[in-house]
């Protein structure tokens, strides 16, 4: 991929990002800020390219640290998000049933 | 170096699959951030991300693991598996480690918590340049010279002062929010000059990068990198804290999409786009929240000055004071109670106990509901956490503007662990350092009931407030714990 594609592709999710996120409820901002740090882990794809090269070197020795703590953000965020979002519940309605949860 | 060469070749052209799967989980982050629009939608874009994460995980694993000769699969030999081993042994120690503090961390705790983790993705950032520095031919940057291709040393550069200005300002930020640190600014002389020139100089080195790719000029824009983060984030108050931790959110992003340039990964540039912008618009709303500028919560020093000028000249106004049974009479009484809570609440632990306060209202017929400013926790949306903990059902919570109107026709505004945010100052009063602020209208209330530990005491900002002063205010002085405790006491009676 040449460059004006990947920058192409980085601002039109910039604008994707922008009305995405303003439709996020304010209820819900520490459940984003959590999930955000979450996927911006996606650097491990980084971290696992350079811990993936043969031999033993200071990159792929960088590489397994940077594995290490992306791994951290990624299982810590979904799991603490997901025990937030978990605790969202609605009024408890007096009516007997048929009524969603 | 035709070896070099070929293994250029393999990394430009990923197979086909490997750029749609890419591609798909970073559409699945888009469905994730999108199911956060509404609590019933939100369990399910979580589980969204999650499948995008694994899939941009074992994407890598599959197409870049260790190639010899030919191909690891399905032949690996113990070398491979060696990495192989290495690198599942690593995500495993991080998935325990991470999961381990997501199922303790206190809902108190975290913005902490958020600010650690944003400190680790900044750092990951740094390793994941210095590495691409170091093994180009792996990350498919070398050209056929031996040089490392200038436009990706820009972006390797960005990537690495980003990652090291998030890690060393969230160590900061976690040492404030944790109070490792004191949450006073601290203010160096000259800071204004030393920060823009730190700056400068880093975008210099990152200019200079693309003439000269020796080592010197790397270490040098990683070092003045972790340097221009601390500064960045010393010189900002306890208070503006939420704004900062938004803000870092922001650059983790950044840094993220910085590295995805150099990989030309897309899932890795959709999340840093994402990330990036969802920092800054929580930055955006907190500042709009407190009526600061951006600029001036960067620039830092808020707090500082306020606190020392006030307390002398502050005279003595008569106030009343009630008692829980005086409260629990009252709130009985009304039609309509509308709570505002405050940082001070979650201090104190009061949620639980202030869940079941509502709970007997309810019961006895009275309407109740929540009032959030946006900065009432931490960080944005905390305090909304801290109600859902104590389950507070989230449909009887409710956003500043949603709600401001209806403090008229309110029996009760019961005002619990906040202060600057009911402060009508910020709307009359021009020389108030919170003037401007958007805040709660309770004045209009029948009957204002105000929790505070002691008169003495301020808010963050340092300010007096007119509302303890009232005609319908009774100042209820206790622990806030333990006043809602007495009041859920008197209900009972």
């Amino acid at each position: 991929m040449d460059f004006i594609s990947i920058l192409s592709i980085f601002i039109l999710a910039c604008f994707v990002g922008y009305y995405v996120v303003w439709s996020v409820t304010p209820a819900l901002h520490t459940p984003l800020m959590a999930v955000t740090n979450a996927i911006s882990s996606v650097i491990v794809v980084g971290a696992l390219v350079a811990s993936a090269a043969k031999g033993e070197s200071l990159s792929s020795w960088l590489g397994l640290a940077a594995v290490t703590m992306a791994s951290v953000n990624i299982f810590g965020g979904f799991a603490v998000t997901a025990r937030m979002l978990a605790m969202y519940k609605k009024k408890d309605r007096p009516a007997p049933k048929g009524d969603a949860k | 170096m035709s070896e070099t060469a070929s293994r250029i070749a393999e990394h430009v052209a990923l197979p086909a699959w490997a750029l749609i799967a890419y591609l798909a989980s970073g559409v699945l982050f888009i469905l994730a951030l999108r199911g956060l629009s509404s609590p019933a939608t939100s369990r399910t874009g979580n589980r969204y991300g999650m499948v995008g994460m694994g899939i941009a995980v074992v994407t890598t694993l599959v197409t870049q693991a260790p190639i010899p000769s030919g191909h690891w699969w399905p032949r690996p030999t113990p070398e491979d598996l060696v990495v192989l081993f290495k690198i599942l042994a690593a995500l495993g120690l991080g998935a325990v480690v991470g999961v381990t503090i997501a199922r303790r961390i206190q809902m108190t705790a975290m913005p902490q918590l958020v600010a650690a983790f944003h400190s680790l993705v900044g750092l990951a950032a740094v390793l994941v340049g210095l590495a691409a520095y170091l093994d180009p031919a792996s990350f498919g940057i070398l050209l056929p010279d031996g040089a490392i291709n200038p436009v990706s040393r820009v972006e390797m550069g960005l990537g690495i002062a980003i990652g090291a200005i998030t890690f060393s300002g969230s160590v900061i930020a976690f040492a404030k929010l944790n109070g490792n640190m004191s949450g006073a600014p601290i203010l160096l002389p000259g800071r204004h000059v030393i920060n823009l020139g730190t700056l400068l100089a880093i975008l210099g080195l990152v200019a200079w990068f693309t003439q000269d790719q020796s080592a010197w000029v790397i270490v040098a824009i990683t070092v003045l990198s972790f340097i221009i983060g601390f500064l960045l984030i010393i010189p900002i108050g306890g208070a503006d804290m939420p704004v900062v931790v938004s803000m870092l959110n922001s650059y983790s992003g950044w840094a993220a999409a910085a590295m995805g340039f150099t990989l030309h990964n897309t899932a890795m540039i959709i999340t840093g786009a994402l990330v990036g912008s969802s920092g800054a618009i929580l930055s955006y709303i907190m500042c709009k929240a407190m009526n600061r500028s951006f600029l001036s919560v960067i620039a830092g020093g808020f707090g500082a000055e306020a606190a020392a000028g006030d307390g002398a000249a502050r005279e003595q106004r008569p106030w009343k004071r009630g008692s829980a049974e005086d409260a629990a009479f009252l709130l009985k009484e009304a039609e309509q109670v509308i709570i505002i809570p405050g940082y001070g609440m979650a201090v104190a632990q009061a949620q639980h106990v202030l869940r079941e306060m509502a709970d007997q209202l309810k019961a006895a017929g009275v309407r109740v509901k929540y009032a959030i400013h946006p900065v009432a926790g931490r960080m944005p949306g905390h305090m909304n956490v801290l109600l859902a903990e104590a389950n507070v059902p989230y449909d009887e919570v409710f956003e500043l503007e949603d709600i401001n109107g209806e403090f008229a026709q309110t029996d009760v505004a019961f005002i619990i662990g906040a202060n600057d945010v009911v402060n009508p100052a910020a709307k009359t009063d021009k020389s108030s350092p919170i003037y401007g602020m958007p805040v709660f209208d309770v004045e209009k209330a029948k009957t204002i009931m105000f929790i505070k530990r002691s008169m003495g005491g301020v808010g963050y900002a340092g300010v007096d407030n007119d509302v303890f002063y009232m005609d319908q205010t009774m100042m209820l002085l206790a622990d806030a714990k333990k006043m809602v405790e007495d009041i859920v006491k008197a209900l009972q009676h």
